[in-house]
């Protein structure tokens, strides 16, 4: 008989579970993947690239005003927000899209919820003049208008998505039927941690750039590895990209932070770890949010980082072997977030990165009772430019009440 | 094999004539439709059938598909009624091969044991999973292999001669071919390395094939019957049905399709 195994698991999770048409692509890309990992031309195109275009290493910054306020914590931010084009994307979109220059493909796709993947897609295609072609649900593009001009203007062309919820999870899936007819001349740069074998490695491969910088730096300043990794969960690249070179550090404390939306006793939310059961969505294996007849069931965030209703199939594992903590932080906490390290740090984080600041409160509390004092590495995964506007119709009321209090 | 299957394809080729089976999402518009609307269309001239079950994210299907799906889950469709209707029309149809077909997590999310023997429980015959390649699929099959019900796998126009080879191994049934890259969905022109690849199928095939994806005329249902054991036909069946307002209105036009298919069909044996 054949050989019949099921590759790419992180634990039980992970997998490849697409249609037959995909299968040899994605036994293709793992060959050429493998080929780049070991192929020092590879990794030194690359990390020119991430030093010259992109301005690594960012820089891990003390965040003296925010930590004075928490008490307890000694938080350093990794700066990712510094990055070409406002957050952490481009990290995976640049390494993808020299992988695909080594497949031979002319023409890159990708799915993108807040635009961000979008524009870090689009603007690495440029960079190697490739086709680029971004699907994006109806609903987002509403939402996003300043960065689907950004997109086209980086030379992309953007799809709108109609089917479904008209959101990422629709994107997604429409990128992928675009990939099982397109195959043969095209890349898909998913955007996340997530999806079959071997893009959840493969991406976490591209992000753990962010850990490794950052495990270097904070040995550097504080001559001791950190107490905890805090960063925001949404597919979780940020996120599995800080952990990833701290998993054997058993001392330190890793914790994701899932959109808790308007609260996990509603359905809107976007906790697929805290709240959601395990199942198969966009090939592969992992927590998901799905009704008792296996319906996926759209997530809710503030952020639309952290809006899908899946997560990368390491974090289940992380979860599920009791490595790493998961949490949540409501749209409102993370809301309250965004302002309090503007106005502390004269930092305007992403509303993604902001639920994971404002976890920070409640670890000072964990850490007040239990006596002690802590080291955080942060990860501020984007900048805040791109929601200021939703901020500004979400936030002004509370700033009202603040200025005449 | 299951004996429903075997038998019919068994029949087809004692008649010289090549398999016909439609494929229908399920509930859409609800059950009682589809429960009606399959032995009209045994009537009319189908072999077989595959029965959709709708699904929220059906990514390898195409709009219309996608559309049907949203009907039929709109309208409250759920598995296990889905299971029902299969065990109501069995009875209506009592020879003819019923083979579901869902996507992996209305399975994981009803229980796979759960699942494996409802189905085989209303007399399904075998069922497709369009996001399970057999490299997934270990559990489920461990499971189906104490029933009577068959693991149709699919080969696709990038499958490498090792995968042709795997899926003729473990899958059962018969083999679907995805006869053109992409989602579901009736296309105007044939994929032109159809009869190539099929070619490399059918050296190495221990059991019938069926090519689906992208089937809309009679003249097409023709030419890819001359390469294979018999075609199906999904979204330009959805396609009629929906092109007509009332019910009786979408199952004479269904019905009449159907009939244009199986004279396509059976004109193209008669004449070779």
């Amino acid at each position: 008989m054949s050989e019949m195994v099921s590759r790419g698991r992180f634990g039980r999770f992970g997998g490849r579970y697409v249609p037959e048409t995909l299968m040899p692509a994605l036994e293709e890309l793992e060959v050429a993947y493998q080929e780049a990992r070991s192929d020092p031309a590879y990794h030194e195109e690359l990390a020119y690239y991430l030093r010259e275009f992109v301005g690594r290493p960012t820089p891990l910054y003390l965040a003296e005003r925010l930590s004075d306020h928490l008490g307890v914590l000694r938080v350093y931010l990794k700066r990712e927000d510094l990055c070409h084009t406002g957050a952490h994307k481009i990290n995976n979109t640049l390494g993808q899209v020299l992988l695909a220059r080594r497949l031979g493909k002319t023409r890159i796709i990708a799915e993108t919820g807040a635009g961000q993947h979008g524009v870090a897609t689009a603007t690495a295609a440029a960079l190697f003049g490739l086709d680029c072609d971004i699907y994006m649900g109806e609903e987002d593009i509403g939402r996003q208008s300043l960065n689907v001009f950004r997109m086209r203007l980086l030379g992309a062309r953007v799809i709108p998505v109609t089917s479904g919820s008209k959101t990422l999870k629709d994107a997604t899936n429409e990128t992928l039927r675009d990939w099982t007819a397109s195959v043969r001349t095209t890349h898909y740069i998913i955007g996340s941690v997530v999806g079959p074998h071997p893009f959840p490695e493969m991406i976490r491969e591209c992000q753990s750039v962010i850990g490794r910088e950052a495990r270097a730096q904070i040995l550097e300043a504080e001559g001791r590895l950190p107490d905890a990794c805090v960063a925001c969960v949404g597919g979780g690249s940020n996120s599995i990209g800080l952990f990833h070179p701290f998993v054997n550090d058993e001392d330190v404390e890793l914790i994701g932070v899932e959109a808790g939306g308007r609260g996990l006793d509603t359905e809107e939310h976007g906790a697929s770890l805290t709240a959601g059961r395990v199942g198969v969505l966009h090939g592969c294996e992992t927590f998901l949010l799905y009704d008792d007849d296996g319906q996926i069931i759209p997530a809710h965030s503030v952020s639309a980082g952290l809006d899908y209703p899946g997560v990368g199939p390491e974090h289940a594992h992380l979860k599920d072997s009791g490595r790493a903590r998961y949490v949540t932080v409501e749209d409102h906490d993370a809301l309250k977030a965004f302002q309090m390290l503007s106005v502390l740090e004269g930092i305007i984080p992403a509303f993604e990165s902001a639920h994971a600041i404002s976890w920070l409160d409640r670890l000072a509390g964990e850490t007040r009772e239990a006596g002690g004092m802590k080291t955080v590495v942060l990860c501020l995964s984007g900048r805040g430019d791109k929601d200021v506007h939703q901020a500004e119709g979400l936030l002004t009321e509370m700033l009202d009440d603040e200025e005449v209090r | 094999m299951g004996d429903r299957l075997e038998t019919c394809f068994e029949r087809l080729r004692t008649q010289g004539r090549s398999g016909l089976f439609p494929f229908v999402t399920a509930g859409d518009p609800d059950l009682g439709f589809t429960r009606e609307l399959l032995p009209l269309m045994t009537e009319a001239g189908a072999d077989g059938f595959e029965i959709g079950v709708p699904f929220s994210d059906p990514l390898a299907d195409g709009p219309t598909i996608q559309r049907s799906s949203m009907r039929s889950l709109t309208g409250g469709t759920r598995l296990s009624g889905v299971l029902e209707m299969v065990g109501e029309v069995r009875a209506d149809i009592p020879d003819t091969p019923l083979v579901l077909m869902t996507y992996y997590n209305p399975i994981i999310a009803m229980g796979l044991s759960e699942f494996v023997r409802g189905a085989s429980q209303v007399g399904a015959d075998a069922v497709i999973v369009p996001d399970l390649p057999p490299e997934e699929a270990g559990a489920l099959l461990g499971i189906m292999k104490d029933y009577p019900l068959e693991p149709v796998f699919m080969l696709a126009p990038t499958s490498t001669q090792e995968r042709i080879e795997l899926v003729n191994d473990v899958g059962g049934g018969f083999i679907y071919y995805v006869g053109q890259m992409g989602v579901t969905g009736a296309r105007d022109a044939l994929d032109s390395d159809l009869g190539a690849t099929l070619g490399r199928i059918n050296r190495v095939k221990n059991r019938p094939v069926l090519v689906g994806f992208g089937i809309k005329t009679p003249e097409q249902a023709a030419e890819v019957a001359g390469y294979a054991d018999g075609v199906i036909v999904g979204s330009a069946l959805i396609d009629v049905m929906e092109a007509e307002a009332s019910r009786e209105d979408k199952m004479r036009a269904a019905c009449d399709y159907i009939a244009s298919l199986r004279e396509g069909l059976d004109r193209s044996k008669t004449v070779s």
